[in-house]
């Protein structure tokens, strides 16, 4: 697997403040990262890092090739590395479809209008929008926003999409959908580092996990061994049993291609249990 | 981007509307229209920092009085034929909005909007000391500078159908820009700015040439407009009075949609022009303009416009 994102010793300083400290790790071509840790973590700040939102204390982020420390976030997207909010950002006053297609006009193609309108109508229909196309996007559900947010991402046809916490606030029915919409956009082989609290989702979907605690790496390696991991399980995970629960599924863990058994157990507040 | 039927047929009528003086060669007719022409020429092209970008400019105005200060100095001192130094003006204006709006676009909201206060008020500052403009005394024409074009009486009319042109070319400048590309950048960024730079919209340069944009047909209107009043001083050709009647008819009609911008400037002129013949409300004239904005914004926020688009929603995807 050829590195799409480099990152090295990445850090972020606000004040006496280790936001992010130290942090490296690789994302290849086509894969799925899962990026886990307690509330405060610095995972959304590494986001914030690795798109331009934010401008690193110290520390190379290298993408597709080419050096994007500090890089501008338009200039970043336009390189083929686009994003979701954690809080949803739609741009309230314009359809889905315009949402969309400002994604695709000024991502990686730069595309004119009318190519931007036809990548924007595939996206939507990729992801269950293709209905509500001309609807404004201030009226949708906040599950109609958050596949907003993919959808736009999408929009900019990149080779890697950040998605931060994509799947939170979502019913068990929504995240299921989503995580259809995650593996449509891991066959068109397109790279996602996806920063989740649902354990479930990141032990089905991940190829491999980094587990972040006060803004530094704790561990990094396949989901269940990270899941096993006593100062992860100490960090974030809380219960042991949960753990080892998470961590022996019939079959395998790092079989993606497997639905979870129902009664999964979860590591996660939002209380989506099936 | 070929215009979409209504918009066309809307701006032939408006066009035709404003040249029923010339047939008539009704002169209190044509004065009437050549200030609703300026009116709309203001507006529309605020709308292209209100409406579309999400900008409150407050010193639009400074463009109208620059470009005029320009032009008539053209006229004067070099010699230049009206049209010429006003299309000189237009784009001397443009490019130095740029420089302007690459610096004070930094600022958001109403730090912004006072910043263009500033702007406004430096720039009459500065005018009001610069000695080849004639500091505060301005700049006068001789009736020499009518005689290219027929005389003074003939000249009026000239500048009144270049001022329709102009008008014409605003409304045409507001869809063009408002279906294109360039548009949809300015959209995202006035509905989020964070969310449409990390969508790749180049939001510094998208601002800044929105801006400059928003200056260059001002600054024309400007040049003809002073060269018609055959005078230009910098208290008239800075007055933020007219800079916040701008925002009101913007406002009365629609931010956001060029046939707003216009049915609202073209209001408010009809409206001012009662109020001013009237012997009871003549000076209260800007005090019912404040109290019309006021209540615009509380009950009609999208203006007549959004009114319209609200009762009718097919009407949004029909009428820019």
């Amino acid at each position: 697997m050829s590195e799409l994102l480099e990152i090295t010793g990445l850090c972020k300083h606000f004040g006496g403040l280790r936001a992010v400290n130290e942090v490296s790790f690789t994302v290849g071509t086509g894969e799925i990262l899962g990026l886990i840790g307690p509330n405060g973590a610095g995972k959304s700040t590494l986001f914030n890092l690795i798109n331009g939102v934010l401008r690193p204390s110290a520390g190379r982020v290298r993408f597709s090739g080419t050096d994007i420390t500090g890089w501008a976030p338009y200039r970043v997207v336009r390189l083929g590395l686009a994003r979701t909010h954690q809080i949803v950002r739609p741009l309230n006053d314009m359809t889905v479809l315009e949402n969309c297609t400002v994604g695709a006009c000024f991502g990686s193609q730069a595309l004119g209008l009318g190519p931007a309108r036809r990548v924007a109508d595939e996206v939507l229909e990729l992801v269950g929008l293709a209905d509500r196309r001309h609807q404004l996007a201030a009226g949708l559900t906040i599950a109609g926003k958050k596949r907003l947010e993919v959808a736009r991402a999408l929009s900019a046809r990149p080779k890697l999409l950040l998605f931060d916490e994509v799947l939170a606030g979502l019913n068990p029915t929504e995240v299921g959908r989503m995580i259809e919409v995650f593996r449509a956009i891991r066959a068109q082989g397109i790279a996602i580092v996806m920063i989740e609290h649902l354990m479930q989702a990141i032990m089905n979907l991940s190829d491999r996990v980094v587990v972040l605690n006060f803004g530094g790496k704790i561990a990094e390696g396949r989901p269940h061994e990270v899941a096993t991991d006593p100062t992860v399980v100490e960090a974030y995970l809380g219960d042991p049993n949960i753990a080892a629960r998470l961590a022996e599924p019939p079959g395998g863990a790092e079989s993606p291609g497997r639905e979870p058994p129902g009664r999964e157990p979860q590591v996660q507040e939002q209380g989506a249990a099936p | 981007m070929s215009p979409k039927k209504p918009f066309f047929w809307l701006l032939v009528a408006v066009i035709a509307v404003f040249l029923l003086p010339v047939v008539t060669r009704d002169v209190g007719l044509r004065e009437s229209l050549l200030l609703a022409a300026i009116y709309i020429i203001l507006a529309t092209n605020l709308n292209l920092m209100i409406g579309f970008t999400g900008y409150v400019n407050f010193g639009n105005i400074v463009f109208f009085g620059l470009g005029g200060y320009i032009g008539l100095y053209l006229v004067t001192a070099a010699g230049f034929p009206v049209a010429l130094a006003a299309t000189v003006a237009g784009l001397g204006v443009g490019a130095i909005a740029l420089v302007f709006g690459l610096g004070i676009l930094r600022l958001r909201g109403a730090y912004f909007a006072l910043a263009t206060i500033g702007i406004a008020e430096a720039v009459n500052a500065f005018v009001s000391n610069f000695g080849p403009w004639g500091g505060a005394t301005g700049l006068y024409l001789s009736f020499e500078a009518y005689r290219p074009l027929g005389g003074p009486r003939e000249a009026l009319w000239t500048v009144y159908l270049l001022l329709v042109a102009v008008m014409g070319l605003s409304l045409f400048l507001g869809y063009a820009v408002k279906t294109s590309r360039f548009g949809l950048g300015l959209f995202a960024i006035r509905e989020d700015e964070a969310a449409a730079a990390v969508l790749g919209v180049n939001t510094p340069l998208y601002k800044a040439a929105a801006y400059s944009l928003s200056g260059v047909l001002p600054a024309v209107a400007g040049a003809l407009f002073f060269f018609k009043q055959g005078v230009i001083q910098p208290d008239q050709a800075f007055d933020l009075t007219l800079s916040t009647e701008a925002i009101v008819m913007l406002m009365l009609g629609g931010q956001g949609t060029v046939t707003g911008a216009a049915l609202g400037a073209f209001l408010y002129e009809q409206f001012r022009g009662i109020l001013l013949t009237s012997p009871v409300f003549s000076s209260f004239q800007l005090v019912i303009a404040g109290a019309l904005l006021l209540v615009t914004v509380l009950f009609l926020p999208g203006g007549l416009m959004g009114w319209l688009y609200h009762r009718w929603p097919r009407l949004r995807r029909v009428l820019e």
